[in-house]
């Protein structure tokens, strides 16, 4: 159970950006994770509340972006969407793959609030 | 009316709500660990050490195989061990027997070592003239797989009394292995439901090219092609780093 560690880390992160915006209050955050991350989103889902208490995004709500596995055979140039632990090409049984994604483990954006001024 | 999308903002009362600004990031969830474990590697690189961290289930005999191989190594390559363990330091007092520098890094109930773990350890540990340092991380198959420590290498071990199997219920830590090492494998033998092929291809499915080598520290089988590998890889970057290969030349022993 690491996701409790990933939500420090990243709330550490929220705070830094919303702190070089002014200091706002945080109303979302949005990550994106891959299955081959490591990352269990619905633990992360879970640590994040415990996490954020007293930190600049005490009250935001987590949003949680998953993406497939997609890979790229080198051999025969196929694209394909696939399990985490079948990482060989579909099409012609190759083991030289390049992932396109699904380990991504990202912080993709901030919600800030901010006084309308009219 | 919620507090979310601005379906309660009115013109009368738009100019005391708060509205929303997205601010765009797109930066990595353990930058910071990736920064520190930058850190770690140009420490090590800069003492011409080799860093390897050593990963696998509970039990699977990392303690042992390091036992065997600073043995074997003994008067060749100087090596250096930081053991990270929940609640004991039996680990780090084996090695430390041996007469080879060995720190014991407690993480308390965390359930894997992390950069800064390794960075403040590395504060107690004096590289100079440290050929190989082994990292052997907390037994776990899932979560130190998440976390760069600034090693040069990953080495997973399987031992041949867990499944064959493993590398497709593990994808992550396998997927991040250079070297998989296939211990305990004096009891294949006994152990007719391990098929050491199985396993191979189940490592070959995550699209891995890292070498599987089967071992037995205990009875000494196998351990050549283990120490050739570490042999290879502290070459390799001394080759890279030659300067690297006197850090303290000229300072210390002028």
């Amino acid at each position: 159970m690491h996701e409790l560690s990933v939500a420090r880390a990243l709330l550490r992160q929220v705070g830094r950006v919303a702190g070089a915006h002014g200091g706002s209050r945080v109303r979302r955050v949005t990550v994106r994770i891959g299955p081959l991350s490591g990352v269990e989103p619905a633990l992360l889902a879970q640590a994040f509340p415990q996490a954020r208490a007293g930190t600049a995004a005490a009250g935001a709500e987590l949003v949680i972006e998953t993406v497939p596995v997609r890979i790229r055979c080198l051999a025969c140039g196929h694209e394909d969407e696939t399990a985490p632990n079948h990482l060989r090409c579909p099409a012609c049984g190759g083991t030289d793959t390049r992932l396109l994604g699904g380990d991504e483990l990202l912080l993709v954006s901030l919600e800030l609030e901010e006084k309308v001024d009219v | 009316m919620c507090d979310t999308c601005g379906c309660s903002i009115t013109p009368a009362n738009r100019d005391t709500a708060a509205a929303a600004h997205a601010v765009p990031v797109l930066e990595g969830l353990l930058a910071e660990n990736d920064r520190m474990a930058a850190h770690n590697r140009a420490h090590f690189d800069r003492h011409g050490v080799l860093a390897v961290n050593l990963m696998s289930s509970p039990g699977s005999g990392k303690t042992l195989l390091l036992e065997a191989t600073v043995e074997a190594l003994r008067g060749e390559l100087s090596c250096a061990v930081l053991v990270g363990d929940l609640a004991t330091d039996n680990d780090a007092r084996r090695i430390a027997a041996h007469g080879v520098p060995a720190l014991q890094i407690g993480t308390g109930q965390a359930c894997h070592l992390d950069a800064h773990m390794v960075h403040d350890a590395l504060h107690r540990l004096d590289l100079s003239g440290i050929d190989l340092l082994f990292i052997e991380n907390v037994g776990n198959l899932v979560c130190p797989a998440g976390f760069d420590l600034g090693q040069h290498r990953n080495v997973v071990l399987l031992s041949s009394t867990e499944g064959d199997d493993k590398p497709a219920k593990y994808p992550v830590m396998f997927r991040a292995a250079d070297l998989v090492v296939l211990s305990k494998a004096d009891l294949l033998p006994v152990l007719d439901d391990f098929d050491p092929a199985r396993a191979e291809a189940c490592l070959r499915d995550l699209a891995s090219a890292a070498p599987l080598l089967s071992l037995s520290a205990r009875r000494g089988q196998g351990m050549a092609d283990w120490l050739d590998w570490l042999r290879a890889g502290h070459a390799a970057l001394r080759r890279l780093r030659p300067a690297a290969a006197r850090p303290h030349y000229g300072v210390l022993r002028a």
